[in-house]
């Protein structure tokens, strides 16, 4: 008899705990509350304000928005600029990184730390400063402009166009690809390299068939965040241009906090537009790392 | 293993990438600090006028301040709110934890000027009238600020055998909150500090925000600097690097805290 009424007893004890463990986790479930709360206010609410207003046309619901965008070689324009420039940058600059970082690694620990620290800092020098910074090398009477026309390698250059707002990007996407590529290439054994050697394979062998399908995920990733970072850009090229550059986040700004033409909903559907836009791009990049060489394994 | 011509390769790859970032830093530095420099590659003297200049307008030092306000602000407010949701989460609920993994991707996928339409048209006409103050800055900046913190917290929190510390600690007769103040609280000291430098520099170089929200209604640092932009170039140069020394203090000191939490 006793040893029935033992298992009955334990559940109903385990019962019992589990009501105070619920009563228990009443009152750290408040702490969360101002979090949440302040966390729906500014990111949450206006996300979803985006969402529903991006579909209001003239008080009623419509894709008109939508329709208008699609209709507006303007903003067409805007969503091409943005891409060009953040497909170009990132891949200059993740090119120019994953050289840093793999020659970096042939540097002696002491001398690594301190460039990595160094890149580290050259990380936050973006938006308004490194647009003045720009303006002064690369300007129309930039120093840099002046040196190279002085030997003749250019006739001129125009910052506030396409290339010079190329080589910002470029110069604020390396330090960002760095950092995001440093960790990654300890992937990398160096006992690979001595093995590939010694069986034959030439450098850019080893590369080809071992460094870069090992590599291939981290900069899948980089690339990803590297082009979301460009799209979203908007400090560098509105103090470089005065938003006189179309490019999308422009486009967006000058719809709700420009002096006219306010028009919050159409800056919403763009906006919405921009987000599936980096959802896509992030879709393939999943589709691509989950066919990579980690995946596999 | 290596020859004497790979070594070479990649000691020239490495330089000339750290030459290329720093090329603007210094020429801005030296524009600075030259006196006048015309059309010609190099100035024709040195000065620190432009610093005393920049040091002596109260405008850029109430820029500033403001710009240091709001900043503290922001990340007083994120510690004193991230901490206690992350302890509550990893204790309480631990499940919780991939959820927010999620939610803190929000600010970083989603562009600061696709946020700024939403709350813009949200806080423009409600009876919370906090557009165009810094009110709104402090709110927007806690969000931006919260993947840092709370990964860097996070972090901070694996790493400690949190259940077990909060065990022994009521074995030992105290309370939860004891506990957590006087036990987990300085555990988390390095990795919090690391994180709130590295967020106060961050947010310093904010434009996007400040500029769409408020703009010259609360002039803070970066908008000041985009005012400047007709001024002279030698003054905006010792604009820049005056901002710039910050933040390259805050970037070193946050860098220093995390090695030695390592």
């Amino acid at each position: 008899m006793n040893t029935i009424s033992v298992p009955a007893v334990e559940t109903s004890n385990i019962k019992s705990t589990r009501k105070l463990l619920r009563l228990t986790k009443f009152k750290p479930a408040l702490v969360l509350l101002p979090f949440a709360l302040l966390f729906f206010m500014f990111q949450i609410a206006p996300m979803l304000w985006v969402l529903f207003n991006s579909f209001i046309y003239e008080d009623e619901f419509s894709l008109e928005n939508y329709q208008e965008i699609f209709d507006s070689a303007f903003i067409l324009q805007g969503f091409s600029n943005s891409l060009w420039l953040a497909v170009t940058s990132s891949l200059i600059a993740i090119i120019i990184a994953a050289l840093f970082v793999s020659s970096l690694r042939r540097f002696d620990s002491r001398a690594r730390d301190l460039i990595v620290s160094f890149t580290n800092m050259t990380a936050n020098f973006s938006g308004v400063p490194l647009a003045f910074a720009f303006i002064i090398i690369l300007g129309f009477n930039g120093a840099l402009t002046l040196l190279l026309k002085k030997y003749g390698i250019i006739d001129d250059f125009n910052l506030y166009g396409q290339w010079g707002l190329l080589a910002i990007y470029i110069y604020f996407q390396v330090p960002l690809a760095t950092l995001l590529l440093y960790p990654a290439f300890d992937a990398l054994s160096d006992d690979w390299q001595a093995a590939s050697s010694l069986l034959g394979a030439k450098n850019w062998q080893f590369w080809r068939y071992i460094g870069l399908p090992v590599l291939s995920p981290a900069l899948l990733g980089t690339f990803i965040i590297l082009i979301a970072n460009a799209m979203g850009a908007y400090a560098s090229i509105y103090a470089l241009t005065s938003g006189n550059y179309n490019v999308i986040t422009v486009r967006i700004a000058s719809l709700v906090s420009g002096d006219i033409f306010l028009e919050p909903n159409l800056a919403a559907a763009i906006s919405v537009l921009l987000i599936l836009l980096l959802a896509f791009i992030t879709l393939i990049n999943q589709l691509l790392i989950s066919r990579s060489y980690h995946a596999k394994r | 293993m290596q020859n004497a011509n790979s070594s070479l390769f990649h000691k020239v790859i490495v330089y000339s990438t750290i030459a290329v970032l720093i090329i603007p830093i210094l020429a801005t530095f030296v524009y600075s600090i030259s006196s006048s420099w015309g059309a010609t590659i190099l100035p024709n003297g040195f000065t620190t006028d432009w610093y005393s200049q920049l040091w002596q307008d109260p405008r850029f030092i109430a820029a500033f301040g403001r710009s240091l306000l709001v900043c503290i602000s922001a990340l007083l407010l994120s510690a004193l709110l991230i901490i206690p949701a992350i302890f509550v989460v990893f204790y309480y609920f631990p499940k919780l934890n991939g959820l927010m993994n999620i939610l803190i991707l929000l600010p970083f996928a989603v562009p600061p000027v696709v946020s700024s339409v939403g709350l813009l048209q949200i806080y423009a006409d409600s009876s919370i009238q906090i557009v165009g103050t810094p009110w709104i800055l402090i709110g927007t900046y806690f969000t931006i600020a919260l993947p840092f913190m709370y990964r860097a917290i996070a972090n901070s929190f694996e790493a400690i055998n949190l259940a077990d510390l909060m065990d022994a600690a009521h074995l030992l007769g105290a309370s939860t909150a004891q506990a957590f103040f006087l036990i987990i609280l300085p555990n988390l000291k390095k990795g919090l500090l690391a994180s709130l430098f590295l967020s106060f520099s961050f947010l310093l170089g904010e434009f996007v925000f400040s500029n769409i929200l408020v703009g010259t209604r609360y002039e803070t640092l970066q908008i000041y600097l985009y005012n400047m932009r007709q001024t002279s170039g030698h003054f905006t140069s010792a604009l820049v690097m005056t901002y710039f020394a910050f933040i390259f203090l805050f970037t070193w000191l946050a860098s220093r805290i995390s090695r030695g939490a390592q």
